[in-house]
């Protein structure tokens, strides 16, 4: 089995309100300035397949179909936690 | 002519829909579930408000990849009218058979509320037999629900006539404190192309009835109808 990690983020200058009331809640809980929070998906895939290079141009095209929406969010993805 | 009203797992909106078009405005209105593949036999189809597959990813995101999908994109090649009420507008955003896409609200808070809203385009099969304009006052109920698109489609929209509805004050005017959500320019709704697909976030199905505040969403069906008609 092939261990795929995706991370989908919305693109930066997106504003991004559920990052920013987590930001707000953790001001309460520690002093320390805390600039900007943005918050993501983390989607794990595992493939059925040796291929390295098979299955990093078929998560980018799950990706680009269906993980992430082009308009908005930007991706990347890893293979044995290196990116690809 | 029947008018398919498109049901998902998660659909909520479909029954009002189904009596605001049966009963308000005397369409031949059938239920069509997501696994039906072709639609030919209909001359409109209709996605209903919910939360379709769970709203799990994204809004909409889902459901683009049923059966029933491949006949709304073959409705609306065909040019026949595909009308898409709020989770039905994103489903048909993430299909790309309406550009854009959806974010959280600004607030990030649901809104559930009634918002006022400007007939902005022209010449078009669903409010052309309303007047460029017109005020419509009806709900809006969700979450996600922030329109944006890159700078040179919203440009594209604005130039074409093809922002459907906006969001505004009761007197017309639009300004930030009308726009509900942080939507680009106040959108609320936008034709295709071709201007027989649109997508609105208010819901004119929960607008129908006077003891429920109100019928400028049957003048929104009834508009359609007779658009249909020619």
């Amino acid at each position: 089995m092939m261990k795929v990690t995706v991370t989908v983020m919305l693109k930066q200058g997106i504003l991004d309100p559920q990052g920013e009331a987590v930001r707000q809640a953790l001001r309460t809980l520690d002093p320390v300035k805390i600039a900007n929070v943005r918050i993501g998906k983390v989607i794990e895939i595992e493939v059925d397949s040796p291929d390295k290079a098979y299955v990093a141009a078929a998560a980018k095209k799950m990706c680009e179909k269906l993980l992430a929406n082009p308009v908005t969010e930007d991706f990347t993805v890893e293979i044995g936690g290196k990116l690809v | 002519m029947k008018v398919a009203v498109i049901r998902f797992p998660g659909s909520n909106c479909d029954a009002d829909l189904f009596h605001a078009l049966k009963f308000k405005v005397g369409v031949n209105a059938e239920y069509v579930w997501w696994g039906k593949k072709s639609l030919d036999e209909y001359g409109a189809a209709v996605l209903s408000g919910g939360f379709s597959f769970g709203d799990y990813l994204r809004a909409g995101a889902i459901a683009r990849f049923t059966p029933v999908m491949e006949g709304v994109a073959h409705l609306a090649a065909a040019g026949k009218p595909v009308l898409g009420i709020c989770n039905g507008f994103q489903i048909l955003v993430e299909s790309h058979l309406l550009p854009g896409a959806f974010l959280h609200n600004a607030s990030h808070k649901f809104i559930c509320s009634d918002v006022h809203l400007k007939v902005e385009a022209g010449a078009n099969v669903f409010t052309g037999k309303l007047n460029k304009g017109d005020v419509l006052r009806m709900p809006i109920a969700h979450m996600e629900g922030r329109y944006v698109a890159d700078e040179a489609t919203i440009k594209k929209l604005e130039a074409e006539d093809r922002i459907l509805l906006r969001y505004c004050a009761p007197d017309g005017s639009v300004n930030d404190g009308s726009n509900p959500n942080g939507s680009t320019n106040a959108i609320a709704g936008v034709l295709s192309e071709k201007r027989n697909v649109a997508g609105l976030m208010p819901h004119p199905e929960r607008a129908c009835e006077k003891i429920l505040g109100g019928e400028d969403g049957a003048r929104f069906f009834k508009s359609m109808i007779e658009g249909m008609k020619g």
